[in-house]
């Protein structure tokens, strides 16, 4: 298959895209035509050094920000009109909770504005934070959780709503490495329970390698993928596969290419 | 509780300044009248005739709380609480201009916040009038709008009323621009991805999000309210009201009038702020902001 081709199963559809934003200091490339095609059920990860573009790129798909060149479509139509037929979830690096609403609450918060009655967000509530694994959570605040917690809940906000769609730009980076570790292997769980496509940014090596089905490698100046690597990992993962010579061998080749981003400066 | 006792020794502290300094201040006269009737006084008689004049410089605090008393609290023991000669009545009509000027002042501050915070011109516009609004002296204003409301049939409460809200917007203003503001990129960022509307994205984020800075701001805006309400008594040789009573207090020499008008004013602005207080800690309690 000719790469940029529409099949049935193309989630997300990137052709050529280039954004370029104009600073004080002339233009910034921060995309430069990047293409790909991100497939049903797929994990892809987008890695590289600040600066790469995995952000933006990921903003282009959730139309958060808008390329100066090429086309990019989401299950088939503009990123727009994705957006509008609410296709996505989107996790932010930080959670974001209300500090005024409950995990309920907050949960529910999309749930309201996109007109759902009250029993359904109920029934839409208990189902996501037994996902989250955040069951009896429903009536604290978001202060009286920790921070992986309260990434959890954002989590499970964005799962509330039926979008097949789950863009995460660094959800776990603001978290120490060993709740980052817990929470990488109950996002595991979730996407193979819930068969959603993934799209996840992060700069962490072997938090790429341990979750992804595809890694997209980036590299900055202008911001292109200079490498895809689709993972030979099992789909079933505990946490020691990362102890592997496979796992070794894709996180070699993942080094390698951001290596190779580098090299000319 | 624990409270209690650095408040009682900073009370303590001024009663004593109050004393010293009423003790300073009137004795030129006590001596000056002792010595046209020919006594002398010893330093003891000194000191209690500074305490009990009729029109003293600085009337000592019991004098005052004896004013209080004798115009409030006995008052409302001959069922005569609100006759014109009763403290409470001129609190009464002082605190009525105050409260439908601070209403008024907060609900026009509010609006023009939204404008501010939701209309490209109004932001670029607005800003340095109601900065400038500020910089004209109260006092030089306030003749001026009661005369000319009066001059188009407007007058009693409405013209003070005006005078509070002209002062208690501003901090509402620029409060409330702040807190609307406070959401950041990523909150409105998240409401896109949601598609929200306009009207979704104010109610649900920008409002409440700035109500901690709404409440800070009620609290300035109650005390200038009253601020407002008083000083617009004054210019109309008004016949009711704390600013009347001030007013009529120095055309005669009153100061124990003067004071304990003045002591009102301050105990009602506290009572004010107080009530604004715990107005803010049910509600921030209630949307689970105070832990």
């Amino acid at each position: 298959m000719e790469h940029g081709d529409v099949t049935k199963n193309t989630v997300i559809s990137a052709k050529e895209l280039s954004l370029t934003f104009q600073t004080n200091d002339g233009p910034v490339h921060a995309l430069k035509d990047v293409s790909l095609d991100i497939h049903k059920g797929d994990f892809v990860s987008f890695i590289g050094p600040s600066g790469c573009g995995k952000t933006t790129f990921l903003r282009c798909m959730a139309d958060l920000e808008h390329p100066t060149a090429g086309s990019i479509t989401v299950n088939g139509v503009s990123a727009a009109e994705a957006r509008k037929a609410r296709a996505y979830g989107y996790v932010f690096q930080h959670a974001g909770l209300y500090p005024w609403r409950t995990i309920g609450g907050n949960i529910s918060l999309p749930l309201e504005i996109m007109g759902y009655d009250k029993a359904d967000q109920q029934d839409r509530i208990k189902r996501v934070l037994e996902l989250v694994e955040l069951e009896g959570f429903e009536k604290k605040f978001p202060w009286q959780l920790s921070g992986g917690m309260q990434q959890r809940a954002s989590i499970a906000r964005a799962l509330a709503f039926d979008a097949d769609i789950l863009l995460m730009d660094e959800p776990f980076g603001a978290l120490d490495e060993i709740v980052r570790d817990h929470l990488n292997e109950q996002l595991l769980h979730l996407w193979e329970r819930t068969e959603k496509t993934i799209g996840f940014v992060t700069h962490s090596i072997p938090e790429a390698v341990y979750l992804s089905t595809k890694i997209v490698v980036m590299s900055p100046r202008p911001g292109r993928i200079t490498d895809v690597i689709e993972s030979t990992l099992p789909k079933d993962r505990p946490l020691d596969i990362r102890d592997s010579p496979e796992f070794l061998d894709i996180a070699h080749r993942v080094r390698e290419g951001l290596r190779a981003g580098h090299a000319y400066d | 509780m624990r409270n209690l006792f650095p408040i009682l020794t900073v009370v303590a502290a001024i009663f004593v300044i109050w004393y010293g300094a009423a003790v300073a201040l009137n004795a030129p006269w006590a001596k000056d009248q002792a010595k046209r009737a020919g006594v002398e006084l010893t330093f003891s008689e000194l000191i209690t005739e500074t305490w009990r004049q009729k029109k003293p410089k600085l009337p000592a605090p019991h004098q005052v709380t004896a004013e209080i008393w004798k115009t409030t609290g006995e008052m409302v023991a001959k069922g005569r609480a609100f006759s014109k000669r009763s403290l409470i009545y001129h609190s009464w009509i002082t605190l009525s201009a105050t409260i439908l000027g601070f209403v008024m002042g907060t609900g026009f501050g509010i609006l023009l916040a939204i404008g501010i915070v939701y209309n490209r011109v109004m932001d670029m516009s607005v800003m340095p009038w109601v900065i400038a609004s500020q910089t004209i002296p109260i006092l030089a204003i306030a003749p001026m709008i009661i005369v000319v409301l009066n001059a188009v049939g407007i007058s009693g409460l409405l013209p003070k009323a005006m005078i509070s809200m002209y002062l208690s917007f501003f901090p509402v203003v620029v409060g409330m621009v702040k807190g609307l503001r406070s959401p950041d990129q990523m909150q409105l960022d998240q409401m896109h991805t949601w598609n929200a509307t306009a009207g979704q994205q104010f109610w649900r984020l920008r409002l409440p999000s700035s109500m901690p800075f709404l409440f800070a701001s009620l609290k300035v805006a109650m005390a200038a309210s009253l601020v407002g309400a008083i000083v617009g008594e004054l210019p109309t040789g008004a016949v009711a009201g704390l600013g009347a009573r001030l007013l009529a207090g120095s055309y005669y020499g009153q100061t124990i009038q003067i004071w304990s008008a003045l002591i009102m004013a301050a105990a009602l602005a506290a009572c004010l702020v107080a009530m604004i207080g715990a107005i803010q800690r049910m509600t921030l309690k209630r949307m689970g902001m105070v832990q």
